[in-house]
C-alpha cells in the first residue's frame, strides 16, 4: 500500500536532514574556533609560565619582559586596561542608556528610524581613525583645559573609546526596552503614571537583562580594544590608576611587541601570549558575570 | 376636591419611588463616539453605569466593547490619532472625563484597570501593590504597609503571599498574578474598576476565584467588565450591555436581558446564532 505523496514526503525529509546538518556545522564551527583560540593561548604561553612562575605576575611591580633583567608585573598592563575601560564606560553607559531610553520611549518613530542607523555608523568608523582623532584632536582640546596633560593619556583614549561603544549599549538596550510588552506599560499608565515614570520604573527594570548584556558587550569591547589605546594612551607600561597619565594596556603591549622583531620562541615573544591569556580570562570573567546577572533578572521579563 | 393630596406631597412621593427603582448612577456615558483616525469604532453610545453593581459588556469580537471600556480611563490618549466625541460623566460631581482640560492621569487615578493577561511589573509583590499608592504621593512605610495588606486581603491573596511580599511577582502562578493585578488596581480606592476580559488567560479554577472576587468587590466599588464569555456575564453581572458593530444594542438587567431580550440581535447573539 502506498500513499499518494510518498515520494515528495521522502524528499522533504532528505532536505530537512541536510539543512539540519548545515546548521549543526555552523554551530560547531563557533565552538571549535573558540577552542582553537584557547588551545593556542595555552600552548603558546605554556613555555612562558614554565620559565616565569605565575606568582611573579602579581608580585613584580613593573612589566619589562624585554629588559635584560625582566620584570613580569602584569598589573602594570592591567591597570592601563582597567583605567581606559573605566573611562570609556563612564561615557558609554550613562550616555548609551539615556539614549536608549529616549529612542525607545520618547522619540517619534521617524526620528528613531533616522538616528539609529546613524548611531550604528559610529561603531563602523575604523578604530585607527578614532585613535588619531583622540591623539590629534581630543588631546590638544583637553590640554587647553588641563595644560599638564601629556601627549599620550588614558583619559583621551578612554573618552574616545567610550564614544565608540555607545552604539553597542544604545542599540541593544533600545531593542530590549522596546521588547518590553506594551501590556506592561499600559498597566502602569492605567495607574496614573506618566511617560517618564513608566520608562524608569517599569520599562527599565523590565529590560534589565537586555541592558546587562549590552553593558557586558561594551565592557568586552573596551577591554579588547587595541588601536585607539595603542595610538593615544601611550606604550609605556605604568602602574597607575590616574587617567591623566599615559600607560600601556594589555592590548597595546601585544601589538607593540608583535610589530617588533623579537625572535620566535623567546620569552619576550611568549610574554604576549601570557598577556593575551590574562586578557582572555578577564573578558571571560566579565561575560560570566553578565550571564549570571542576566539569569537573575531574566524572569523579570 | 378633585385632588385631595397637595401637589408638593405627590412629587416627593414620586421622588422616593424613583430612587428605589433606579439605582444611583456612577458613570453616565452620553452620545459617545470614538474614532481611530478616520475609522469610527463607537457610534453614539449612551449608557448609565449604576454604582456598586457589576455591569458586563458583551458582544462579538470587534463590536467595540473593549474600546468603550478604554474610553472610560482615557487609555486611548496613549496613542496618536484617536478622537472622542460626547461625554462621560463621573458621579458624584458629574465631571466630564472627556472634557477639555481634563488631565487623563487624574482620570486614571480614579479608575482601576485589570487587563486580559496578568501584567505584574518586574518588581516585588509588595511594590506592585504599592505602585499606585506611591504615585498618589503615599510614601510613609507604615501607611503603605497597611494599604498593601488591605488590598491583598481584599483580593484573597494575602495568605498566599504574606511570607514572601518582597519576592518577584513573576514567581506567582497565572491566577495569583491576576489577583495581584486586582490588588494593585484596588489599592488606591478607585471609584470604578474596569476589567478587560480578566479571565481569558486563566484556567477554570483561577477564573472562578476571580469571579468570586468581582462579586465580593461590588460592595465597595463599581465594576465594569468586558467579557466574551456569556456564562460569565450571566454569573457575575447585575446589568449587561450588548454591543454590536460599535453600537449599544441593548442594556438592562442581566436576568431580563438573558431570558427575555428586547432586540432580535441580542436574542440571536445570546442564543448562539452568531458571534
Amino acid at each position: 500500500m502506498s500513499f499518494p505523496y510518498e515520494s515528495s514526503r521522502r524528499l522533504d525529509k532528505a532536505i530537512e536532514r541536510v539543512m539540519v546538518g548545515i546548521l549543526r556545522v555552523g554551530g560547531w564551527a563557533s565552538v571549535l574556533v573558540t577552542f582553537g583560540i584557547v588551545i593556542t593561548l595555552v600552548t603558546e604561553s605554556w613555555p612562558f609560565f614554565k620559565a616565569v612562575p605565575v606568582g611573579r605576575l602579581f608580585t613584580d611591580r613593573m612589566w619589562t619582559p624585554l629588559f635584560l633583567e625582566p620584570q613580569y608585573g602584569i598589573g602594570a598592563l592591567l591597570a592601563g586596561t582597567l583605567v581606559t575601560t573605566g573611562v570609556a564606560l563612564c561615557v558609554a553607559i550613562p550616555l548609551g542608556t539615556l539614549l536608549a531610553i529616549y529612542l525607545s520611549e520618547f522619540a517619534e518613530p521617524r526620528f528613531r528610524e533616522v538616528v539609529k542607523p546613524m548611531l550604528e555608523l559610529l561603531s563602523a568608523v575604523p578604530t585607527v581613525v578614532y585613535g588619531y582623532f583622540a591623539l590629534l584632536t581630543l588631546t590638544p582640546l583637553l590640554q587647553k583645559i588641563y595644560p599638564d596633560l601629556p601627549q599620550f593619556s588614558m583619559l583621551s583614549a578612554g573618552l574616545i573609546m567610550g564614544i565608540m561603544i555607545i552604539p553597542y549599549v544604545t542599540s541593544l538596550g533600545e531593542d530590549s526596552m522596546r521588547s518590553v510588552p506594551m501590556l506592561l506599560r499600559e498597566g502602569a499608565f492605567a495607574l496614573g503614571d506618566g511617560k517618564l515614570g513608566v520608562a524608569l520604573r517599569v520599562v527599565f527594570p523590565g529590560a534589565f537583562s537586555g541592558l546587562a548584556s549590552a553593558y557586558v558587550l561594551a565592557i568586552s569591547r573596551a577591554v579588547g580594544e587595541t588601536m585607539i589605546v595603542a595610538i593615544a594612551a601611550g606604550l609605556q607600561p605604568r602602574f597607575t590608576l590616574n587617567p591623566l597619565e599615559s600607560a600601556a594596556t594589555v592590548t597595546a603591549f601585544i601589538v607593540q611587541v608583535s610589530l617588533g622583531d623579537l625572535p620566535h620562541g623567546s620569552i619576550g615573544y611568549q610574554s604576549i601570549f601570557a598577556a593575551g591569556a590574562v586578557l582572555f580570562l578577564m573578558t571571560l570573567g566579565f561575560n560570566l558575570a553578565g550571564h549570571i546577572l542576566r539569569r537573575r533578572f531574566h524572569r523579570a521579563c | 376636591m378633585v385632588n385631595p393630596i397637595p401637589a408638593a406631597q405627590v412629587s416627593s412621593v414620586k421622588d422616593i419611588a424613583q430612587v428605589e427603582v433606579k439605582p444611583e448612577v456612577k458613570v453616565e456615558i452620553q452620545n459617545l463616539s470614538f474614532f481611530y483616525g478616520r475609522n469610527q469604532v463607537l457610534r453614539n453610545v449612551s449608557l448609565d453605569v449604576p454604582a456598586y453593581q457589576v455591569t458586563a459588556m458583551i458582544g462579538p469580537s470587534g463590536c467595540g466593547k473593549t474600546t468603550l471600556l478604554r474610553c472610560l480611563n482615557r487609555m486611548h490618549d496613549l496613542y496618536p490619532g484617536n478622537r472622542y466625541e460626547g461625554s462621560v460623566r463621573l458621579y458624584p460631581g458629574g465631571t466630564d472625563i472627556l472634557g477639555p482640560g481634563m488631565d487623563p492621569i487624574r482620570v486614571r487615578m480614579r479608575f482601576g484597570m485589570v487587563f486580559q493577561k496578568p501584567n505584574p511589573f518586574p518588581k516585588s509583590i509588595y511594590e506592585n501593590v504599592a505602585y499606585g499608592l506611591r504615585l498618589q504621593g503615599m510614601n510613609k512605610r507604615r501607611d503603605l504597609d497597611e494599604r498593601v495588606e488591605k488590598a491583598l486581603r481584599e483580593s484573597a491573596l494575602w495568605d498566599e503571599v504574606k511570607s514572601r511580599l518582597h519576592q518577584l511577582a513573576h514567581n506567582l502562578s497565572g491566577g495569583q498574578q491576576q489577583r495581584l493585578c486586582i490588588a494593585r488596581a484596588i489599592a488606591t480606592d478607585p471609584d470604578v474598576v474596569l476589567f478587560d476580559e480578566p479571565t481569558s488567560a486563566l484556567d477554570p479554577i483561577a477564573t472562578s476565584k476571580i469571579e468570586e472576587l468581582i462579586v465580593e468587590m461590588k460592595k465597595r466599588v463599581t465594576v465594569i467588565i468586558v467579557t466574551h464569555n456569556l456564562q460569565q456575564a450571566g454569573r457575575i453581572s447585575d446589568r449587561t450591555a450588548f454591543m454590536y458593530l460599535g453600537e449599544l444594542i441593548e442594556f438592562g438587567e442581566t436576568n431580563r436581558l438573558f431570558t427575555n431580550p428586547a432586540k432580535p440581535q441580542t436574542e440571536d447573539y445570546i442564543s448562539g446564532r452568531f458571534g
